[in-house]
């Protein structure tokens, strides 16, 4: 089964995401895009398993975000480590939305960027290349200390100076 | 000068660990190259033409002479005894070992210094004015603003992989010394009718291929509310900047795009969400920050005893004297002055300083200047707060050493890149061109009558030798494998910024310093009285200068 990072800890993953040529849905706990959420809409009512969606970074998030908010997945796709759209996209869901289920980074980002991708929201990370999760997850705890509010830190730090 | 607390020099320890970790699973080839890209650049690691450069941050260009005594041992101990100071007040290493940075890094650790952010696509340095705190006509300081920018931007977890590179300066006077109009946001403090302090915030200014000059979104942002505008502006940029072009992703492509008007109401929207939170500054950390810039323990100096005793000095000594003339500048602080050591002698590339110069700097600093110093934009080295009764001194001092040059404000103060010598970017060298024109102008008469100019060279359409904003700019072009130089016109970075104008097609390396003296003597000839290069250049306009440059061609 694969692995995922999840809440620091290397987990299996069940979910299964939808490849974007499948006109069906399979059995089970699916991840899909958000075309395909909207495409589906009448066939996911009677689905047994869990729904999640992924969006890109660059979604209008402020447009779409409200039906997504009960899901119990939300993922944000990473078309390359270097786009950095979804650090922003993260922090509204969750900071503005206030989104409480699982938030997971896909996608080409990598180790080096779970500190600041969890400080921005995301609690589970798969990466498309599984290798060394375990060595990956230290990278979580690359700083103890940050200047800046975010999602895990309500106050900056010049308020607990 | 603002000095680290625990909280602090924990997150720069824990900077350097990060770093050394990723420098090592790269050098066992568990990171790829690319990957590795953003990683080192974002700790000022460049991949050059002959070794790599590290560019070490030195916010808003305060020093302590601590610290470059660290500078002196880290440019002696791992690398070939010299740095070089760049245009926007940080400090670059030309030669260290890919192997050897993280230890570079714990050195610079332990004096509270780092290189976090100044590369890649992230916020970089603030910079502000050389003169802060003493300057005549200074509105506020700008440096407790800067430090608590310093603070926001470093590692913030949103804002690491932008568009493209990100720039802020800070001015806090009414002449501006620091070019903030051609940053991606230029804060102007100010203060309104209830004489309360806040900025006037400009937006998409910036240098490069596409130079345009910043614009207003904001007339007056109170101060407390500083934190939160600067999250607003950054996530509208790092959300719908152009991410698809390098050369069109720099936050000025999309004001342009939108429209200030457009742009300024996306901020103020985003704003709406997140003002009053708790990234708004307390008076606590206001004060506490700006503690750290408090007045050193000045004299009380008789101001006019102090004056005809230097008036005297300057009498007995012509070469003191013109010293004083251009490299010394009033401060609001009566019985003080500001002193520029010149890291412009003729033969050595602007902004470079060896080893042992740099200690000279922190003995001078120790004695004479309160132990601080400053790097200016203008690549030089400035010490405040020196009395009067110690500049002739000083300067005895300084000159033994080469770093009294006096040539401040002159043509021979040029602003220069490292260029095709170093830079892997450069399509032509930029170095020895200056070398050329310091030869040529070598007259210290003639370049004092030619008065205040800026003379500006980069070696690319990057700007890093900001050729746009110099009275006379030239920058480097590649021709079929062959270095040209063309000549811009007209170029200024002070409140009335304006860029400069193509004089005409570019000319070979051995026309360019003909070039530049037929400019100087279209300038002579028709100056009137006093006034300054730009000046005629704004009167009379730019056909002359062409005809007489040309005129031989044709």
């Amino acid at each position: 089964m694969p692995q995922i990072l999840k809440d620091t800890q290397v987990v299996s993953d069940n979910w299964i995401l939808l490849d974007e040529n499948d006109d069906s849905i399979p059995a089970g706990d699916i991840l899909l895009s958000y075309q395909q959420w909207q495409n589906f809409a009448d066939h996911l009512s009677d689905h047994s398993g869990r729904i999640g969606i992924w969006l890109e970074g660059h979604a209008e998030i402020e447009q779409i975000i409200e039906p997504l908010l009960n899901l119990p997945l939300i993922a944000i796709n990473f078309p390359k480590f270097a786009d950095g759209r979804g650090f922003s996209a993260a922090r509204l869901i969750k900071e503005r939305y206030n989104y409480a289920g699982e938030l997971r980074a896909i996608g080409g980002f990598i180790r080096d960027q779970l500190y600041l991708l969890n400080r921005c929201g995301f609690n589970a990370f798969q990466f498309s290349d599984e290798n060394e999760l375990s060595d990956a997850a230290e990278s979580l705890k690359d700083f103890s200390e940050n200047y800046q509010v975010s999602v895990d830190q309500e106050n900056p730090l010049f308020r607990r100076r | 000068m603002y000095r680290y607390d625990n909280y602090d020099q924990k997150i720069v320890d824990e900077r350097v660990a990060q770093f050394r970790d990723q420098t090592e699973r790269y050098l066992a080839g568990k990171i790829a190259e690319e990957e590795f890209l953003p990683l080192r650049l974002q700790n000022g690691l460049y991949v050059q033409r002959l070794a790599p450069m590290l560019r070490i941050a030195v916010p808003y260009g305060m020093l302590s002479s601590n610290q470059v005594r660290k500078l002196a041992h880290i440019a002696r101990v791992y690398d070939k005894g010299y740095v070089h100071f760049t245009t926007r007040q940080n400090v670059q290493l030309n030669w260290p070992a890919l192997e050897e940075v993280p230890d570079i890094l714990a050195e610079l650790a332990s004096v509270e210094m780092h290189a976090i952010q100044t590369s890649g696509n992230c916020i970089r340095n603030t910079t502000t004015d050389q003169f802060a705190g003493v300057a005549v006509d200074e509105i506020e300081d700008p440096r407790p603003w800067c430090e608590i920018i310093r603070q926001w931007s470093t590692l913030h977890p949103e804002f690491a992989f932008l568009p493209r590179k990100f720039k802020i300066a800070v001015c806090g006077s009414e002449e501006d010394r620091a070019a903030f109009l051609l940053h991606d946001i230029g804060l102007q403090l100010v203060k309104n009718e209830q004489g309360e302090l806040g900025f006037e915030v400009f937006v998409g200014g910036g240098l490069g291929r596409t130079p345009i000059i910043g614009s207003s979104i904001r007339k007056f942002l109170p101060k407390q509310h500083l934190l939160s505008y600067l999250d607003a502006i950054l996530r509208v940029y790092n959300r719908y900047g152009n991410r698809d072009n390098k050369y069109k992703a720099r936050i000025k492509i999309l004001v342009k795009a939108w429209t200030p008007e457009v742009f300024a109401k996306r901020v103020e929207e985003e704003w709406a969400n997140i003002k009053d939170g708790p990234s708004t500054l307390t008076d606590a950390e206001l004060a506490r920050v700006t503690g750290f810039f408090s007045a050193p323990d000045y004299q009380d100096v008789d101001s006019t005893i102090a004056d005809q005793s230097l008036a005297a000095q300057a009498a007995e000594n012509n070469a003191f004297s013109r010293w004083l003339e251009r490299n010394t500048e009033l401060q609001k602080q009566s019985g003080y002055r500001s002193v520029t050591l010149s890291l412009k002698p003729a033969g050595v590339a602007p902004g470079d300083v060896t080893d042992t110069q740099l200690e000279t700097i922190a003995d001078l600093s120790d004695q004479y200047a309160f132990g601080e110093l400053r790097a200016t934009h203008n690549q030089n080295v400035v010490l405040t707060d020196v009395l009067y009764s110690d500049l002739f001194e000083l300067w005895q001092t300084a000159k033994q050493s080469g770093l009294a040059t006096p040539t401040i404000g002159t043509i021979n103060d040029m602003i220069c890149c490292p260029g095709g010598d170093y830079c892997s970017l450069a399509n032509a060298k930029s170095i020895p061109v200056a070398e050329d024109i310091q030869r040529k102008f070598s007259d210290l008469d003639y370049v004092y009558d030619l008065g205040d100019l800026e003379l500006n060279i980069s070696g690319c359409m990057n700007a890093c030798g900001h050729h746009h904003i110099g009275h006379i700019g030239i920058l480097g072009v590649d021709k079929k494998g062959k270095e040209w130089y063309q000549i811009q016109l007209g170029g200024s970075a002070n409140k009335s910024a304006s860029l400069g104008k193509v004089l005409g097609p570019s000319l070979s390396r051995e026309e360019i310093t003909d070039g530049i003296e037929k400019l100087l003597d279209v300038y002579v000839e028709n100056r009137i009285a006093d006034e300054s290069f730009l000046n005629t250049y704004q009167r009379i306009g730019i056909d002359k200068f062409k005809e007489r440059v040309y005129a031989s061609n044709s």
